[in-house]
């Protein structure tokens, strides 16, 4: 069974560059730009599936971390591309459209604000942890509405793709292929970490945190480090999704993006590595066929996410997997 | 030399207290048999040890340090490990991992728990969750080991085990007692088992310790008044 899951994962994974590859073949860069949607989405999800399907956290303000991300890409870029340094005081601070150097920042921004977020909900459970982080996701949500610096409810456009040393990422399929090497690169030490003794014991602490306890490890310190990284990763896919639109706004912020990222995971399986891989994939062509069906086409994908919830607990991969439950 | 020392130990949960002064001493590599009719306070005591259940009032003592306010974590790193009533392996974990989630340096290894049980090195990559009772109390008592304790404490250790079972659970308490000088405090119903394996024994009478000797005073006449055999 394990076996049949590795290769439906492979199945999945690899859908991703065949259709992009099929699309470039066929010159039909949007489906290109769609796949690379997926990928994006995919990666924000792996993250939050370190926290909500390994440490068994519903976060519903991921997406708090994804706004930063996508700010941090916004605010830099807007700064070089207006020449204004982004400060000016005794210190120097110039925007950038370097693209590591945007997602580096973007991973430190967002790493902090789940060690901040984190270490204040963790100390709840349940639905407390839930509306606490909704309310925090909101918090940064009316707050970027009412920030005109950067564009305030209008959001912020930034006309240039930023750079990647070697590539010219204006082209679809060049940046699809940086996205897809960091989502595989993720994903690769997403599956190192949850094998590793601190996956393990995160696992464990979810099954059971009394126990966890009473074998000397703080399931309150094996939750923090890993929302912190959660939040680091999702801050990442925030930076490059900002990037792929050329534009950033509020609603990157907003608590239906957190919800999305739960449907992702849901839709694709719990706690399964490729889970939201699966789920995003799955979303972004559900969208784009059922939205050109109707205008109302979450109602679709609300009775999908249903049938899923109710008959198939192991989420798209479980189902063909043939295991309900996970264990990547 | 004492390794785990309880005075006069009162708990509670909530308003119903269930330790009325539970007094007992272990010494390093010594085996104590906590005993006593279903309800009188053992697990209590074991949780109290453990840091589960904090103590109202009293003492505990391990290894010098004053257990009092101490968290369950920082009382397991210093030494105590628990094998709980009811195994609670992690289900969805599997043999092997089950064990190195807990790991910390020291003698106990992979490799040094499956020499105890060699079944376990069978089932390595098996869940949890599937494997028998015996199994799952041999990867408890296992994954407590991986923490390289000072103290092992077992929560009814052979509790709803076959009998070709619980004999292989005892010859692994024997050998640890034998080989490895490890302190145990082992909670059971085993009277004959217990006597054994046991250098001495505390008996529990409603959340009181009552009765505390060697094994071989433990006459028929104790037995018969504390544990009813």
């Amino acid at each position: 069974m394990i076996r049949r899951e590795g290769i439906i994962n492979t199945l999945i994974f690899l859908s991703l560059p065949a259709v992009a590859g099929a699309a470039l073949l066929l010159d039909e860069p949007f489906t290109i730009t769609l796949a690379t949607r997926a990928a994006i989405l995919a990666l924000a999800a792996v993250g939050l599936n370190l926290a909500l399907g390994l440490g068994g956290l519903v976060s519903l303000g991921h997406a708090a971390f994804f706004g930063i991300g996508g700010y941090a890409m916004g605010i830099l870029a807007s700064h070089a591309q207006s020449y204004v340094p982004l400060i000016d005081t005794w210190i120097v601070i110039e925007g950038t459209k370097s693209m590591p150097v945007i997602w580096l920042v973007a991973v430190i921004a967002s790493a902090f604000a789940a060690l901040a977020i984190g270490a204040l909900s963790l100390r709840t459970s349940g639905v407390y942890f839930i509306m606490i982080t909704l309310a925090f996701g909101q918090m940064f949500y009316y707050f970027a509405i009412s920030w005109p610096a950067y564009g305030g409810e209008d959001g912020l456009s930034i006309y240039v793709r930023n750079d990647f040393p070697g590539l010219n990422t204006l082209v679809p399929i060049q940046f699809f292929g940086l996205v897809f090497t960091i989502l595989a690169l993720v994903l690769w030490a997403m599956g190192r970490l949850a094998a590793s003794p601190f996956g393990l014991a995160l696992n464990a602490a979810r099954q059971n945190a009394e126990r966890v306890e009473t074998v000397g490890l703080t399931p309150f310190r094996l939750r923090l480090v890993a929302f912190v990284i959660s939040g680091a990763i999702t801050g990442l896919a925030g930076a490059l999704f900002a990037d792929l639109n050329r534009f950033v706004s509020p609603s990157m912020f907003s608590w239906q993006m957190s919800g999305e990222f739960i449907v992702f995971i849901v839709l694709g399986g719990i706690g399964r590595l490729f889970g939201p891989v699966a789920g995003a994939c799955l979303f972004v062509v559900l969208e784009h066929m059922l939205s050109g069906v109707s205008e109302f086409w979450l109602i679709y994908v609300g009775a999908i996410l249903l049938l899923v919830v109710l008959f198939a607990r192991g989420g798209l991969i479980g189902t063909l997997a043939g295991r309900a439950v996970a264990h990547d | 030399m004492t390794l785990l020392r309880m005075e006069n130990v009162q708990a509670s949960y909530g308003q119903t207290q269930a330790l009325f002064g539970v007094d007992l001493q272990v010494g390093e590599g010594e085996v104590l048999a906590l005993m006593g009719r279903n309800g009188m306070g053992k697990s209590s005591t074991v949780k109290v040890m453990c840091r589960l259940l904090k103590h109202a009032s009293g003492q505990v003592q391990f290894a010098g340090m004053d257990l009092g306010g101490m968290p369950p974590h920082v009382a397991a790193r210093a030494g105590l490990g628990l094998v709980p009533e009811g195994r609670r392996c992690f289900p969805n974990l599997t043999v092997y991992e089950n064990l190195i989630a807990a790991a910390r340096a020291g003698v106990w290894s992979f490799a040094a728990v499956t020499e105890l049980f060699p079944r376990l090195a069978e089932r390595r990559d098996q869940m949890a969750s599937s494997l028998s009772g015996g199994e799952q109390q041999m990867l408890a008592i296992g994954r407590a080991l991986m923490t390289n304790p000072r103290l092992l404490i077992l929560d009814e250790a052979t509790e709803g085990l076959a009998p070709v079972v619980r004999q292989e659970i005892w010859a692994a308490l024997a050998r640890l007692k034998a080989e490895t000088g490890l302190a145990l405090i082992v909670v059971d119903k085993s009277l004959a088992e217990l006597s054994r394996v046991s250098d001495r024994a505390v008996i529990l009478e409603r959340g009181k310790s009552v009765w505390t000797g060697t094994m071989d005073v433990l006459n028929a006449e104790v037995a018969d008044r504390y544990l009813g055999v």
